[in-house]
């Protein structure tokens, strides 16, 4: 994707100052309500149409997931859980995965290279593949094993949320394409509305814990699940039960970042200011070959601790 | 002894490995400091723009890393801490204020020198091992994703470290008249080496 005249950046990778945010925009959100899929992925094909990357015809693996991973062409798959309540029966979870557009993405804070990824001002993460450098660092920085590097181009690709889209008023495909109402699309505040209805519903069906996966851990997402477990999001296929940038991560990205460069700019100003007050240590330039050569008068005596000159001068 | 004799203190090979690092170094630090702080990202133009940057930085480490190698098993024996690099680390307030005189009669390498051997060591090493680790799309894919974090705050820290080392390191160089002439062209005047390191011109004299 590319910059979108019509939406504001909220934060930009590598950008220490402000991006273009004049307009106004509401917080959008994508909900899945993990209840109503029915595992056709419609919404995949609908992806790989709309943003026109065909991924390769791969080989079935004894499970539905197809492709198996998210990869630079596949950027939503869905992934497929047989899971038996405590009651003994057995569901299937099938959960779309995917970018979960953070509030506080991780990928973003990693990224070394200037406007490789935005945030705008929606909500909406992007990854700017022009910027991109091909270094790894959004990998490593993903809480939920999101961005895929490319083995053509080097560069990293996951899911848009179709921001071209957003930006002139239309849905995202997958959510065009949902023949269940499973995507829905909307202000993150009626998305959460939407979900609280949808949450009544299924605990009204027994699923007592069921509840909105938002989670708090990386500021809320602008992906949001409806799951019928909510207390164990790790039953869906791993989805991670709180989410947060890796303090490895944050340390690297953070306090690291300011600390290190003003400890090198202190080193060579210390050798600097050593330089003018002190001066050279120059062995040729002595009068006489047994002394050392401080500047007579200068700062060398001042200093001197008593105690400190225990050893004789060097012998000729 | 002549006033005006040259000793020699770093052979042909010894100076070249030595500046093979030195230029390889100034790369890596240039390329890595423009993938570390976004003020330092304009750095990434020397090397032909971001993605230039990230392709050649991991080469430009190896081979400084390797030259390093061959370096390091060349003096580490000289780089052994004894009693007498204990006393002269006691006395650094006068090391700093030029009271050499004060100080214990050194050899080859005085503590400092010794010291930031074993750093550049220790340092070399984790920049090595931790770089393998996220170097991409060579290796990153083979470890596990903790690692890689692990591995990319090493990097960055070790990376601190050692060019904080090689800013003293060179301040040393410039402040001790004669250094770089030893470096460059091989060879320090009789009276630098008594008085910079008058045990290893005794060791030198005895060589004949």
């Amino acid at each position: 994707m590319s910059s979108l005249q019509t939406l504001d950046i909220q934060r930009r990778s590598a950008t220490t100052t402000a991006s273009p945010s004049v307009r106004t925009h509401i917080e959008v959100a994508k909900l899945i309500d993990i209840s109503k899929c029915i595992g056709c992925k419609a919404c995949q094909s609908a992806c790989m149409e709309w943003n026109d990357v065909r991924d390769e015809i791969g080989t079935n693996v004894g499970v539905y997931d197809n492709p198996p991973d998210l990869s630079d062409k596949s950027w939503t798959v869905m992934r497929f859980t047989e899971h038996e309540t405590e009651a003994g029966r057995l569901e299937w979870l099938i959960r779309k995965d995917g970018c979960m557009h953070c509030a506080d993405p991780g990928c973003l804070k990693a990224c070394p290279a200037p406007g490789a990824i935005v945030q705008y001002a929606n909500g909406i993460v992007d990854f700017i593949e022009e910027n991109c450098i091909g270094c790894g660092s959004c990998v490593t920085g993903c809480p939920f094993n999101v961005p895929r590097i490319s083995k053509a181009d080097n560069k990293a690709y996951k899911c848009t949320l179709c921001s071209d889209r957003v930006s002139v008023g239309l849905e995202p495909a997958c959510v065009k394409s949902c023949p269940t109402g499973a995507i829905t699309f909307g202000s993150k505040e009626a998305m959460k509305d939407h979900a609280a209805e949808r949450i009544v519903d299924l605990k009204e069906r027994g699923y007592a814990n069921a509840g909105l996966y938002d989670p708090q851990g990386v500021g809320g997402t602008h992906v949001m699940y409806v799951l019928q477990h909510a207390d164990t999001p790790h039953v869906y296929a791993g989805l991670p039960d709180d989410p947060r940038i890796s303090p490895l991560v944050s340390l690297w990205k953070g306090v690291m970042k300011p600390l290190a460069l003003a400890a090198m700019g202190a080193a060579a100003l210390a050798g600097f200011f050593h330089y003018v007050t002190v001066g050279p240590n120059d062995a040729d330039a002595d009068d006489d070959d047994g002394h050392a050569g401080g500047a007579p008068g200068g700062s060398a005596g001042k200093g001197a601790k008593p105690g400190a000159a225990a050893q004789p001068p060097a012998p000729r | 002894m002549l006033k005006t004799a040259r000793i020699e203190r770093y052979a042909p090979g010894e100076r070249v490995n030595h500046w093979i690092i030195a230029i390889t170094f100034v790369l890596a630090a240039l390329s890595g400091l423009s993938l570390f702080h976004p003020s330092m990202f304009w750095l990434s133009n020397l090397f032909g723009g971001g993605p230039w940057t990230r392709i050649l930085h991991p080469f430009i480490g190896a081979v400084m890393a390797a030259a390093f190698c061959v370096i390091a098993v060349r003096f580490w024996h000289h780089n052994v801490l004894e009693a007498v690099d204990w006393q002269w680390l006691r006395q650094w307030r006068d090391v700093l204020a030029n009271r050499e005189d004060r100080l214990p009669r050194i050899g080859r390498y005085n503590a400092g020198q010794k010291a930031l051997f074993w750093v550049m060591v220790g340092c070399m090493a984790a920049l090595l091992v931790s770089g393998v680790v996220f170097w991409r799309p060579w290796f990153a894919y083979y470890f596990p994703i903790d690692l890689v974090r692990l591995a990319s705050l090493a990097h960055a820290l070790a990376a601190a470290v050692l060019i904080i080392g090689i800013i003293v390191h060179v301040y040393a160089a410039i402040w001790t008249k004669g250094s770089i002439g030893a470096m460059v062209r091989g060879t320090v005047s009789a009276r630098w080496a008594a008085k910079h390191h008058p045990a290893w011109l005794d060791e030198k004299m005895k060589q004949g």
